[in-house]
């Protein structure tokens, strides 16, 4: 009797601390309201790096949002650079990080940073998606075609061809100085980034 | 066996519940109820503990606020509709703050629904927000709310007896400061 008392109690502890730790409420931006897709809690990496801190930040040129094709070999010497991939459009946390890193353009300034914002889906989705953000300063790049080919030259292709929710900080040599590939399910508090952003100063 | 397994179901269960004091809800609050549990900072900034009519230090609840009436905006730097609120939402502030007949009766403040203090800080610098904003990392006051989407305004009245009441809530749709400000001293009997 007291043993079944006591697998009750473990029973209830653990469901309070599921319930509890379980990754919560992203995409509720009422910007979005009926438009997002609920992925439900993801593994929370599904790749491995091909670079690490202190490389050369592999080059690639992908078409934008805007109609432009962008190269990061262009900020060479230049910008810092900050690639924001992010997994898919109208997914939950993906769609509650690029509007806050919209409102901290003068953040990003004061480092000399341009940012770039990417994941694997095609144009007219990050239009229609971008566009629910309000007017993004920084440029939207599609890594949809070769599918996911930068994505996968950073090693940040997951198995199921969406990208991590990965940071990586490159400096205006070209070096990468920072990397967090984040748990997918959540989003990267902005001050990490702007912490290793304030390093490349030093 | 049991040795083993009963602290760790205490742990357990100690842990849920000092890191997580408010269980989530399972809908938004709504008119007519009270507040779910909210604790919030005492503002360092004595200006804003000032606004707030607070003392002290520690955590507060909302009806402790010294006003007939609160407005609630729940909100996130990453959220679009807030963003575009913003200044909007700053003309209110300064409509009552600028009307003797009501400046010490309604104040108004920010919860930073999944925002850092750095992220507030963010949103309150880039829209020069002139009210306290509070941060709500873990979304623990947000789960406590029923996970409302944002913005979410809730309008709070505190009672001479003690108590209050949610007397209006609104998922975005804000009408502009003149609108929305007619539309409090309506639901809250200052009119």
């Amino acid at each position: 009797m007291e043993k079944r008392r006591l697998s009750n109690l473990i029973l209830i502890a653990g469901v309070l601390s599921v319930f509890a730790l379980t990754p919560t409420a992203f995409g509720l931006s009422d910007a979005y309201r009926g438009n997002i897709y609920q992925v439900g809690t993801l593994k929370p990496i599904d790749s491995v790096l091909r670079v690490k801190a202190g490389n050369h930040a592999p080059d690639f040129t992908l078409p934008s949002v805007s109609g432009e094709k962008v190269s990061l070999s262009h900020y060479r010497g230049k910008k810092n650079v900050v690639l924001s991939f992010v997994p898919a459009a109208w997914t939950p946390v993906c769609s509650d990080q690029w509007p806050g890193y919209n409102i901290a353009k003068d953040i990003f300034n004061r480092y000399d940073a341009i940012l770039l914002g990417m994941t694997v889906d095609n144009i007219p989705t990050l239009f229609a998606w971008t566009n629910q953000m309000g007017q993004l300063w920084f440029p939207v790049l599609s890594d949809f075609w070769p599918h996911g080919a930068v994505a996968n030259r950073y090693g940040v292709l997951r198995s199921n061809g969406v990208s991590e929710r990965a940071l990586f900080v490159i400096d205006n040599a070209g070096i990468i100085r920072y990397i967090d590939v984040h748990d997918i399910n959540k989003r990267p508090p902005l001050e990490d980034l702007m912490g290793a952003l304030e390093k490349l100063k030093k | 066996m049991k040795t083993i397994l009963i602290p760790f179901a205490v742990a357990v269960l100690l842990l849920s519940i000092l890191v997580f004091p408010a269980l989530a809800a399972n809908k938004p609050p709504e008119k007519g109820e009270g507040l779910p549990v909210i604790n919030l900072p005492v503002p360092k900034n004595p200006d804003e503990k000032n606004y707030l009519g607070l003392s002290g230090s520690g955590l507060f609840k909302i009806p402790q606020i010294k006003a007939k009436a609160a407005i609630v905006e729940i909100f996130s730097m990453y959220c679009p509709y807030c963003q575009k609120d913003a200044p909007g939402v700053n003309e209110l502030y300064r409509l009552i703050e600028n009307d003797s007949n009501i400046k010490n009766k309604i104040k108004l403040i920010g919860i930073g629904a999944g925002n850092s203090p750095y992220e507030v800080e963010v949103f309150k610098k880039t829209y020069d927000v002139p009210f306290p904003l509070f941060p709500d990392k873990d979304f623990e006051i947000h789960k406590a709310c029923g996970e409302v989407r944002t913005p979410y305004y809730m309008v709070v009245k505190m009672n001479e007896d003690g108590t209050h009441q949610i007397v209006h809530t609104q998922l975005g749709d804000y009408p502009g400061a003149e609108k929305f400000l007619e539309l409090v001293l309506n639901v809250s009997g200052l009119k």
